[in-house]
């Protein structure tokens, strides 16, 4: 994935085996979140594909200006053009969190969780307005319930999202990506601004939904507690480069991961 | 509350508000102003609720609801105007051999359907709006914000050049204008007419397909990521949003008798934005309340302050016409002042809500001791 001159995400290339936990991380500006926006269709890779359950759902090659400039070194790799809107990404069954939580500030936890079923909802909009599709209504509004139940959020249903508090508006912000049925979860920083006793409340939660809900989880994080815990393999990115990936316990103990983190020694005696 | 009470209330509202009507129906000469300016006001609520679910609850701030007006008025108008008058309304140049054989074979159409010809007229100006819109929508929903109100307000501009143009001399009598069209038979019709328009938008807006409008209006790259679409969604608001506005625009030509391309300026959109703006962003009620209430105020209430006033012999100054629309402004100023979102922000009426109210004024009545309210 390139920007204009900069090369933002550069031959990246990793995989997530069905209901494995994988993690990416990084240090700020690595591009994490630029290869969870190539996933979910908020960006067309540069040059690249992603495949899902092995079915091609984006692909790209660079094209017009991008042809001189491109930087990366697999030119001529792809040659097809796959392109999907982040709605049609969510239909295929993958859903994501933000970094920032982007939930429906002014609606309450149980409308934001509702309008996710909506994209399930088979009636047109006149047959919705004249109440026709009464039966599937009800229906969704159960679902919802059922899923607000299930993720202790029961007794806030009726609050205004922003109203919550942090580490519920997190967790809403979860149910409401359950709610479109997703397969894969894309989590962008579960655990941002959270103290540590919520990081760990947090872990159990991630535990406990992909077992409930039989789901393939990939996040970003900075939380090395967190992932560590809950992570099957971790990938390391830093300055859009892949450093390092394995198991935990490979990670912890590879220079240059450490490097990356903390700092070459030769930076901290200047 | 229980469901069962409210309905009981909401009944007697319904009837209240009938027999009102039926009584200024029954007396409409001793009472015309307030039957004209209701009438004007119901119209007006119908695109007011219509700009609200575009606007307040889809997020779109477009300013094209003259410019979809307009069309509803001059279709169902083109409808409305009687066979034999026809010729007399198109004297200087002539009627348009479209329209005529649309008007004969109107004529040869079986009497139910003459019948129900007013109706017919205004949802056809309402597809023809709507199909406008599906038609603009495609490069101009692309845009958001501020961006999407001027490329709204061009086109609404651009829709009344055409009309006033001497091309359309033999379909829209430019600058003329059409006149005679077919009236309303009552003011229950019109409420009817109204009441269904905004009840089917409050239905919508309550559906699976309302929320997710919401869903919009509050965070686009969310509702993206939980699976909306965004276009086609916006669209379906604009459509349906303009579809209505062109129904009260039609209704709008119906009230008038006689209509012209300067009726439907952007001025008449500022109208309609400064009712929604009142009535609460968001709001469908809101809406409601204000169109009526500002119509109210605007060509009624507020007329006592157009006529010179005497005091003995003293002449109050500053009382003369005009002097209305500088209270009318002052009244405004206030409310924006003390309601910041609107008279009722993005809350919809509820008897729940009206019972809450009624007792916090109570409460505060009895404990200050006094006996204002009882």
């Amino acid at each position: 994935m390139q920007f204009g001159g900069v090369v933002a995400v550069d031959n990246l290339s990793l995989e997530v085996n069905e209901n494995e936990i994988v993690s990416l991380i990084g240090p700020n500006g690595a591009g994490k979140t630029t290869a969870f926006n190539v996933i979910t269709g908020v960006y067309a890779p540069t040059n690249g594909a992603v495949y899902f359950k092995d079915k091609m759902i984006v692909c790209n090659y660079p094209k017009g200006p991008m042809k001189k400039i491109y930087a990366g070194q697999n030119y001529g790799k792809y040659t097809t053009t796959v392109k999907k809107t982040p709605d049609q990404i969510t239909k295929l069954n993958v859903a994501r969190t933000f970094q920032n939580i982007r939930l429906f500030k002014d609606l309450t936890a149980f409308e934001n969780v509702l309008i996710a079923k909506h994209m399930r909802s088979k009636a047109n909009w006149l047959s919705a307005t004249l109440c026709l599709n009464y039966k599937e209504e009800q229906k969704m509004q159960k679902e919802a319930l059922e899923l607000l139940d299930i993720l202790g959020l029961m007794d806030v249903k009726d609050e205004i999202a922003s109203s919550l508090p942090y580490g519920q508006q997190r967790h809403l912000e979860i149910a409401r990506a359950l709610a479109t049925e997703p397969e894969l979860l894309l989590l962008d920083e579960p655990a941002a601004g959270m103290n540590p006793q919520e990081t760990q409340e947090l872990t159990e939660f991630i535990h406990d939904i992909r077992s409930k809900f039989n789901l393939t989880i990939f996040v970003i994080e900075h939380h090395m507690d967190l992932v560590m815990e809950i992570s099957d393999r971790i990938y390391v990115l830093d300055f859009g480069k892949l450093i390092a990936s394995g198991v935990p316990e490979e990670i912890q103990n590879n220079q240059q991961v450490i490097e990356a983190y903390l700092g070459v020694p030769d930076d901290d005696e200047e | 509350m229980k469901t069962s009470k409210k309905v009981i209330y909401s009944l007697i509202l319904a009837v209240i508000t009938l027999a009102f009507l039926f009584f200024l129906e029954s007396n409409k000469a001793k009472y015309g102003m307030a039957y004209t300016v209701l009438t004007k006001g119901i119209i007006l609520a119908v695109v007011a609720v219509s700009m609200n679910l575009v606007t307040g609850f889809t997020g779109l701030f477009s300013l094209g609801q003259a410019g979809f007006m307009a069309i509803g008025a001059y279709v169902t108008a083109i409808f409305l105007i009687p066979m034999n008058s026809i010729e007399e309304v198109y004297y200087m140049s002539g009627v348009s051999p479209s329209i005529l054989a649309l008007k004969s074979w109107l004529e040869t159409t079986p009497s139910w359907f003459q019948a129900m010809l007013p109706y017919i007229a205004l949802i056809a100006g309402g597809l023809v709006a709507a199909l406008f819109a599906a038609l603009i929508g495609i490069p101009v929903l692309r845009l958001k914000s501020d961006y999407l109100a001027i490329a709204t307000l061009g086109f609404s501009e651009i829709i009344r050049a055409i009309i006033s143009s001497p091309q359309m001399d033999t379909i829209t009598n430019g600058s003329y204008g059409l006149k005679k069209i077919q009236g309303f038979s009552s003011l229950i019709q019109v409420f009817l007419i109204a009441a269904v328009c905004i009840a089917f938008m409050i239905l919508l807006i309550r559906s699976t397909y309302g929320r997710a409008f919401k869903a919009i209006r509050e965070d686009e790259i969310a509702a993206e990521a939980m699976g909306i679409n965004l276009f086609k969604h916006k669209s379906m608001s604009f459509i349906i949003g303009s579809f209505f506005a062109a129904v009260s625009g039609g209704m709008l030509a119906m009230f008038m008798r006689s209509i012209d391309a300067k009726t439907f300026t952007v001025s008449l959109t500022y109208d309609i934005l400064l009712i929604v703006v009142i009535g609460g962003i968001g709001s469908v009620t809101g809406s409601i309340l204000s169109s009526i209430l500002v119509t109210v105020c605007k060509e009624w209430w507020l007329r006592f302050f157009d006529n010179p006033l005497y005091i003995g012999n003293f002449q109050v100054p500053l009382f003369r016409t005009g002097f209305r629309m500088v209270i009318f402004s002052v009244v405004l100023l206030l409310v924006v002042l003390f309601y910041q979102r609107g008279l009722m922000g993005r809350n919809e009426f509820s008897w729940d809500r009206l019972a809450k109210s009624i007792n916090k004024l109570r409460s505060k009545s009895s404990s200050k001791g006094g006996s204002k309210i009882a």
